[in-house]
């Protein structure tokens, strides 16, 4: 009896006050869509980084012929420097920071720039014109600077380079849009427990002669507020779905299926990032809705 | 062995603003079990203070207030609905939903506090034959006349059996006639032993009925006369 009381009321609630409802349902959708897509960014973020760093490598560069560099007037690095700088990183103290040391000598970096010079831009180069370097994986590519302070300015070495710059500028990127994103939720999320306030305040304003005979008759305060606190969740709730729709149709149609199909050396999110996504956002929305009811409620059904 | 005070107010005031001339001032009386009992006095006495505190609407800002077995001092709030069960109310203007049928709105308040469908449908029969409402069922609010709205509210009240009727001026939209009628069907059901509690301006109503009256005039209580009638110079 109870049970369908409330759900009817929250039903007819939600019929009469149709416009406002709707509004609560495409409020509460915009807003969690830029709140997701914030956090899909992220996850997409992570997974670039998990996936790059593991495979970019820090290049210590030896001295060639000519440099400008100080360390490198007396020509080009000798066996015996190659193979202190070589100490250094395989058992000095920064050697538990690096898993492996390869050493790239100048014709074979000749021979790898041949390999790709398929239309022999660089034919005029020789393998005397090259750079013989230490190629460094790191157990954890974050502690870049301490490996590169352990060898930068040692006699022989010309200069160190991070792999890892190469996407500095990406993950700028992506890194604004998250927060720019984040920001446009903020503002859409406050919008959204404003509006969800007016509609129980109207809601409840227009069923006030209702309310008040419960309260005369002595119905529970709980039966008297649910509906209306009901009414802000379903409203909630249904623009959380349609965000989390929205969300997955998105990555399901642009990132699976063009942007995999045509960038292809990228890991992506999937829809399955998505899925996890999803009930964060239905707990965002209920949580909103039920901050913005006790907000209101006290106030219109008192007891 | 004296009968259960059903509704016992000690020493009672109540001050709304701070250092106002109180709405209720020092008022003792007890109501017992079925009692039938006018509120008197002109509009700001207190009557409607009087109504509030046994409503639990309001609390009293001293003295204690005792209705229905329970200390409404030390009553909390999640409780209070428990209270008004136990408390018929019927006002000036009827207060009905205009949207449901005269079934609807006597069932309206057992279904709002969980009564099951065939209590509700067995219940709801009974009392609108007790009003006189029996074949109008089915009737909107609207379709009907002043008196038969104020019985479907009398009705909604004694629906669930409270031990007490509260009526605020439940004649006062009322001609005469018609007053008459529903002052004979709040005596039928203080005879099945329901306390009532009438607060009026009614006079003629009052003489006839010669029933217990309270009367209050700026807050005090004046008069609290056995088989009374509204001024107190006629009964002299």
């Amino acid at each position: 009896m109870r049970l369908r009381f409330i759900f009817g009321e929250v039903f007819n609630g939600l019929r009469r006050n149709g416009t406002m409802a709707l509004s609560v349902v495409l409020v509460t959708f915009v807003s969690l869509t830029f709140v997701g897509a914030a956090a899909l960014t992220q996850m997409q973020v992570d997974k670039l980084k998990d996936d790059w760093y593991g495979k970019v490598e820090v290049s210590v560069f030896l001295c060639p012929e000519q440099s400008r560099q100080v360390q490198c007037a007396a020509g080009r690095a000798t066996t015996a420097q190659e193979e202190s700088i070589r100490s250094v990183l395989k058992d000095g103290s920064v050697a538990p920071l690096v898993q492996e040391v390869t050493y790239e000598s100048r014709e074979e970096a000749f021979a790898k720039l041949r390999e790709r010079d398929t239309d022999n831009r660089f034919a005029l180069l020789t393998a005397d014109g090259m750079q013989a370097s230490f190629r460094v994986k790191l157990t954890d590519p974050e502690q870049f600077e301490v490996v590169a302070d352990a060898v930068k300015g040692l006699p022989g070495v010309d200069e160190v380079q991070d792999q890892r710059e190469i996407f500095k500028g990406l993950f700028s990127l992506l890194n604004a849009a998250t927060f720019i994103a984040a920001g446009l939720a903020a503002v859409m999320l406050l919008a959204a427990v404003l509006l969800i306030t007016t509609t129980i305040r109207l809601s409840a304003l227009s069923r006030r002669r209702e309310t008040n005979i419960m309260r005369m008759v002595g119905a529970s305060r709980g039966l008297i507020q649910m509906p209306f606190m009901l009414e802000g969740a379903v409203a909630a709730t249904l623009g959380a779905l349609l965000a989390a729709t929205g969300l997955w149709l998105s990555v399901r149609y642009l990132i699976e299926d063009w942007l995999r199909g045509s960038v292809t050396f990228v890991d992506y999110i999937s829809g399955a990032d998505v899925l996890t996504v999803a009930p964060w956002l239905l707990a965002i929305a209920v949580g909103l809705a039920a901050l913005a009811s006790l907000a209101t409620l006290g106030r219109y059904t008192r007891a | 062995m004296p009968k259960a005070a059903v509704i016992r107010l000690d020493n009672v005031s109540k001050v709304y603003a701070r250092g106002a001339r109180p709405a209720l001032d020092n008022i003792s009386v007890e109501i017992e079990r079925g009692d039938f009992v006018f509120l008197v006095g002109s509009s700001g006495s207190g009557k409607s203070t009087f109504l509030k505190l046994i409503l639990r609407e309001e609390r009293p800002t001293s003295g204690d207030v005792h209705v229905a077995g329970r200390h409404l001092n030390k009553l909390s709030n999640w409780r209070v609905p428990h209270l008004r069960r136990e408390i018929g109310a019927v006002f000036q203007d009827f207060r009905l939903l205009p949207n449901k049928t005269v079934f609807d709105n006597v069932a309206f308040g057992l279904e709002v506090i969980g009564k099951k469908r065939h209590h509700v449908h067995s219940m709801v029969p009974e009392t609108l034959e007790l009003v006189g409402l029996a074949g109008k069922e089915k009737r909107m609010p609207h379709e009907l006349s002043g008196g038969e709205q104020q019985r479907v509210a009398i009705a909604r009240a004694v629906v669930n059996h409270p031990p007490i009727l509260l009526c605020d001026e439940p004649t006062g939209n009322l001609d005469p006639g018609t007053s008459i009628g529903i002052m004979r069907l709040l005596d039928r059901i203080n005879r099945t032993g329901t306390t009532v509690l009438m607060a009026t301006h009614d006079d003629e109503i009052v003489d006839q009925m010669r029933k217990r009256v309270i009367e209050l005039k700026g807050g005090q209580l004046i008069r609290d006369q056995d088989r009374g009638v509204y001024g107190a110079e006629a009964s002299v």
